[in-house]
């Protein structure tokens, strides 16, 4: 490959980076600066309506009647309907995938018929002129509810003596069984057994903008355009035209901005499918933006997760084998169309991920209860492995007396073992844990760290330093969801347009929610095709427009999108540079493009401005040769395939103090070291960090979504629901390794996930190991004062 | 229209004149009355601060207050705050640092931050953290925020 051809850093290769890791700012956040976004809810049509749903107050109960002559003479009133009406509209959905064997749920409609499975769940819809009368409407429907028992304990849901769904038999959602075999015989050998039962507590995304979506049905084409807050337009495009019957191509999905997602907008929920189903009912827009207490009800949960592990060990330190038992409930469906199955899945893929040992048994209870649903949320599974993992991990340090850090340096996968398939059968392309794990250490300068923490307790100040290392699935393939039959898009597209003013527009179907997608898009178009950044205009979010791909999750965008880019770029490049030749009558070979000029490969003499080639190519074809015709749209897809998921990989560290008279914990500082593999704009990856432990802060310290044994939400409100706010955060350190992946010449990871994946562990174990000199410890996450006073006795 | 009420306010300094319910939250008022869509509703139940805007110079939740609370008020959202530049330093400061990931809270968390500009001189961090407490971020974990606004007041 000639250089022109590769402005990149490539693996193995020495190059100009172009704009490829340097911190640009994002050029899409001036107009959120000035309050000039589009968010759903800042659209503005004619004829729209909005609907609000009334909600069952019950976890579960039978719908004896809804009566709705009082709401439907209210004023502004366009109609008031019934599950039944809407489902003539919008046929009902299973969520399952065949690659998790033996996965069942019941069919779901979009509003509930006959009976509400959850507080919350939509079981009537109101549409009016205005939202307030729509809401004033709502409150004047009157149902009769027959209570059905609730299933809210997990290990009650297991036991099933109270059947949720009577026709699946039982409440086990799915189940999942993995062993190496050895596991057995490993633990007889160990010179010590250590182990622990942790809990997670269910929580939830908290975007700030809640979910959002603007429904408008064209009766005259038979045409649907859906407005949504979604981060997977093409999936939904597909969603709504098999489900409300209206050809793929007639349904047109924009996503504009996206106020915070999280992988909280990736999912369907059944009273968004309603919004479009009324529309078309309706024949005119309708919106439904979630309020706030709507959200806490509805918004998919996440994590909620009882598991046992135990770990086998020698006494020179060496991990002989992990064995987990994992139960964790998502409510009573799973939900469409990646399923609920997921996230337990990964707990039982991850766990036990950085270290070399080689016996692995994993047991997974998927239940259903009468909660709100669950599904895959940030870092999926990733909390749970890494804080399961590193939990146990510091325990068996403890109980072997050796340093935490020197332990993990015994047992870490070696920086030179790979390729290399780790016990739960997935596959590392190359990881950097050492290299991790001692820039780590050198950046905390871990040993005073530690000096420091001795004298401090002499002075009956307990401070606590955790590590949690870990690694992250990204850049998922088709086995993530294709291969069970799911139609979510493992491959993206990039169309690249060279503009006759010789700036270039950039289509692509990944997606901006204000992880910076578009301006990374935007540096990687600008250095393969060697135009400036300042010339690149990023369009995404909208299938009318965009090639096909599956949107923005799962830490894809910048290395499945990236490199779709990169690939357009080089042959836009290579079209342009075919143009130039013909029009300077020289070979193509000769020249190249630089800073928006056609130059001479060999002397970098300016030979023509891009401009100028673009007015000829556009305006004067005429003036080339009689049989040639340029080409200056080009279009790339990439798929990853090689490997199931491009893995990454990293370490944290959490420093606090804890107040042993109140229980209260006190973040000082935090570290993230992290390999995502070649770093485009590194101010847009450290922030990907600091938010993703933020988020992960939150579930260590905070986040509880609180239920009775009646189902009922308790916290469901900004009030009572804590989420970590500026004053409570501590300042986030980052660093980076760079491993390229060789599977793209990008070499791109993703790092979308990190920052959650890692930061409830760490804190996890610096609250414990400042808790230590009482052998004291806590399990069950979020760590508040109360549950740290009663592990210290001081609570009853 | 029950319970309508007339009113008169100035926002971003132009006279307008509406007859609006009387339970509509000031935030409801711009957005669906101006048009002034850049003062979000996060919660509109005084947590998250999306609705934040400056009314006769103090910062308010406007879904905490009516818009007939309003009247006869001098109303400033960050659109009239952008387009006289009050705002163009933080602003400048924000997108440099990545201040802001989806932008849905920055509305909020600008006027806050201005507030703070205009009533201390070189605020710690510590303080900058407690001034902005009031407003909720999922995206960015806050630091760059607090970055941002320290190297605003650092001048």
């Amino acid at each position: 490959m000639g250089k022109a051809e590769l402005p990149l850093h490539a693996p193995g290769t020495k190059t100009d980076r172009g704009y490829i890791g340097q911190s640009v700012p994002r050029p899409n956040a001036a107009r959120l600066l000035q309050g000039r976004g589009a968010f759903v809810d800042d659209l503005r049509f004619p004829r729209l309506s909005h609907v609000v749903f009334f909600r069952s107050p019950y976890a579960h109960a039978r719908i004896k009647q809804l009566e709705f002559k009082k709401a439907r003479i209210a004023k502004g009133v366009i109609g008031v309907f019934s599950g039944r009406e809407i489902s003539e509209f919008c046929t009902p959905w299973v969520a399952v995938l065949g690659h998790l064997k033996g996965i069942k749920s019941p069919p779901q409609y979009a509003v509930a018929i006959d009976r509400a499975c959850w507080q919350g769940e939509a079981v009537a819809a109101v549409v009016a002129e205005t939202r307030a009368q729509a809401e004033d409407a709502a409150a004047l429907i009157e149902a009769d509810w027959e209570e059905l028992p609730a299933v809210t304990d997990m290990e009650a849901s297991l036991q099933g003596t109270e059947v949720i769904h009577k026709e699946l038999g039982d409440n086990i959602c799915f189940a999942r069984r993995h062993d190496t075999g050895g596991v057995d015989e490993a633990f007889a050998q160990a010179d010590a057994v250590v182990e622990e039962t942790y809990g997670f507590g269910r929580h939830t995304g908290v975007c700030l903008e809640g979910r959002s979506i603007l429904a408008d049905y064209n009766a005259a084409e038979h045409s649907l355009t859906v407005y949504h807050s979604t981060q997977a337009p093409h999936m939904m495009q597909d969603i709504f035209s098999r489900h409300l019957g209206i050809p793929e191509a007639s349904v047109r999905v924009i996503a504009k901005d996206v106020g915070g997602s999280y992988g909280i907008k990736v999912h369907v929920y059944p009273d968004e499918m309603a919004t479009a189903a009324l529309s078309v009912m309706l024949r005119r827009p309708v919106k439904f933006v979630a309020d706030r207490l709507e959200s806490f009800l509805t918004d998919i949960h996440a994590r909620e997760h009882k598991v046992r592990i135990r770990i086998a060990v020698k006494k020179s330190g060496e991990i002989l084998a992990f064995d987990l038992d994992d139960l964790t409930a998502i409510g009573p469906y799973s939900v469409y169309p990646r399923t609920s199955g997921i996230e337990g899945n990964q707990v039982v893929n991850l766990t036990g991920g950085p270290y070399k040992h080689q016996k692995y048994r994993g047991k997974l209870n998927v239940v259903f209860t009468n909660k709100n649903v669950t599904c895959q949320y940030r870092a999926v599974g990733h909390p749970i492995a890494v804080a399961l993992t590193e939990g146990i991990v510091d325990k068996a340090a403890a109980a072997l007396k050796m340093d935490p850090a020197e332990f993990r340096r015994r047992n870490l996968i070696p920086d030179d073992a790979y390729p290399y398939t780790f016990p739960s059968g997935v596959k590392f392309e190359q990881l950097s844990h050492h290299k991790c794990l001692d820039l780590l250490l050198e950046k905390m300068n871990y040993r005073k760290m530690r000096e420091e923490q001795i004298q401090l307790r002499k002075k009956n100040i307990y401070r606590g330093i955790g590590l949690a290392a870990m690694i992250e699935v990204t850049n998922p393939s088709p086995a993530f969801y294709g291969v069970g039959g799911a139609r979510i898009s493992a491959q993206d597209g990039a169309t690249l347009r060279l503009e006759p003013t010789g700036m270039v527009t950039v289509l692509c179907s990944v997606t901006e929610q204000g992880q910076g997608t578009e301006a990374v898009l935007a540096q990687i178009a600008a250095s393969a095709v060697g135009v400036s950044l300042e010339k690149i205009r990023v369009i995404t979010g909208d299938t009318g427009v965009t090639p096909y791909g599956g949107g923005t999750w799962a830490s894809r965008g910048a290395g499945i999108g990236g490199e779709a880019v990169l690939q357009a770029g080089r042959a836009l490049l290579s079209n342009i540079l075919e143009i130039a030749s013909r029009i300077l009558s020289v070979e193509k070979e000769t020249l190249a493009l630089e800073s928006d000029f056609i130059v001479n490969k060999l002397t970098r003499e300016r030979k023509m401005p891009l401009e100028e080639l673009g007015r000829v190519a556009y305006f004067r074809p005429d003036t080339l040769p009689m049989n040639f015709q340029s080409e200056l749209t080009v279009t790339r897809h990439y798929t990853p395939r090689e490997y199931g998921f491009t893995f990454t990989n990293g370490i944290q560290a959490s420093y606090v103090e804890v107040d042993t008279d109140t229980g209260f914990v006190k973040l000082l500082k935090h570290w993230c070291v992290e390999d995502s593999g070649t770093v485009i704009n590194p101010m847009l990856v450290d922030e990907q960090l600091r938010g993703g432990v933020a988020q992960g802060i939150g579930a260590a310290l905070f986040e509880e979504c609180l239920y009775s044994p009646e189902g009922q939400m308790l916290n469901g409100n900004m009030a009572d629901y804590l989420v970590p706010m500026a004053g409570e955060m501590p300042d986030i350190v980052c660093a980076h390794i760079e491993t390229p992946t060789r599977q793209s010449q990008l070499g791109a990871k993703g790092v979308g996930e990190a920052g959650t994946a890692g930061a409830p562990g760490a804190v996890m174990n610096a609250i414990n190991d400042a808790l230590s000199p009482f052998q004291a410890s806590v399990t069950t996450m979020p760590f508040t004062p109360e549950r740290i006073l009663k592990a210290l006795g001081k609570c009853p | 229209m029950e319970h309508a009420v007339d009113i008169t306010l100035t926002v971003n300094g132009t006279t307008v004149s509406r007859r609006v319910e009387a339970r509509q939250h000031l935030v409801d008022f711009l957005r669906d009355e101006l048009g002034l869509t850049g003062s979000h509703v996060g919660c509109e139940h005084g947590v998250c601060g999306a609705c934040t805007v400056r009314v006769e110079g103090a910062i308010v939740r406007g879904c905490l207050m009516l818009a007939v609370q309003a009247n006869g008020c001098r109303v400033e959202t960050v659109e009239g705050l952008s387009d006289t530049r009050e705002l163009a330093r933080l602003q400048k400061a924000f997108h440099e640092r990545n201040a802001l990931q989806c932008g849905f809270c920055t509305p909020g968390m600008l006027l806050a931050a201005q507030d703070l500009i205009l009533s201390s001189t070189k605020p710690s961090r510590e303080e900058i953290r407690q001034h902005i407490s009031g407003n909720y971020c999922r995206c960015t974990g806050y630091q760059a925020i607090v970055d941002a606004i320290e190297e605003v007041t650092r001048g």
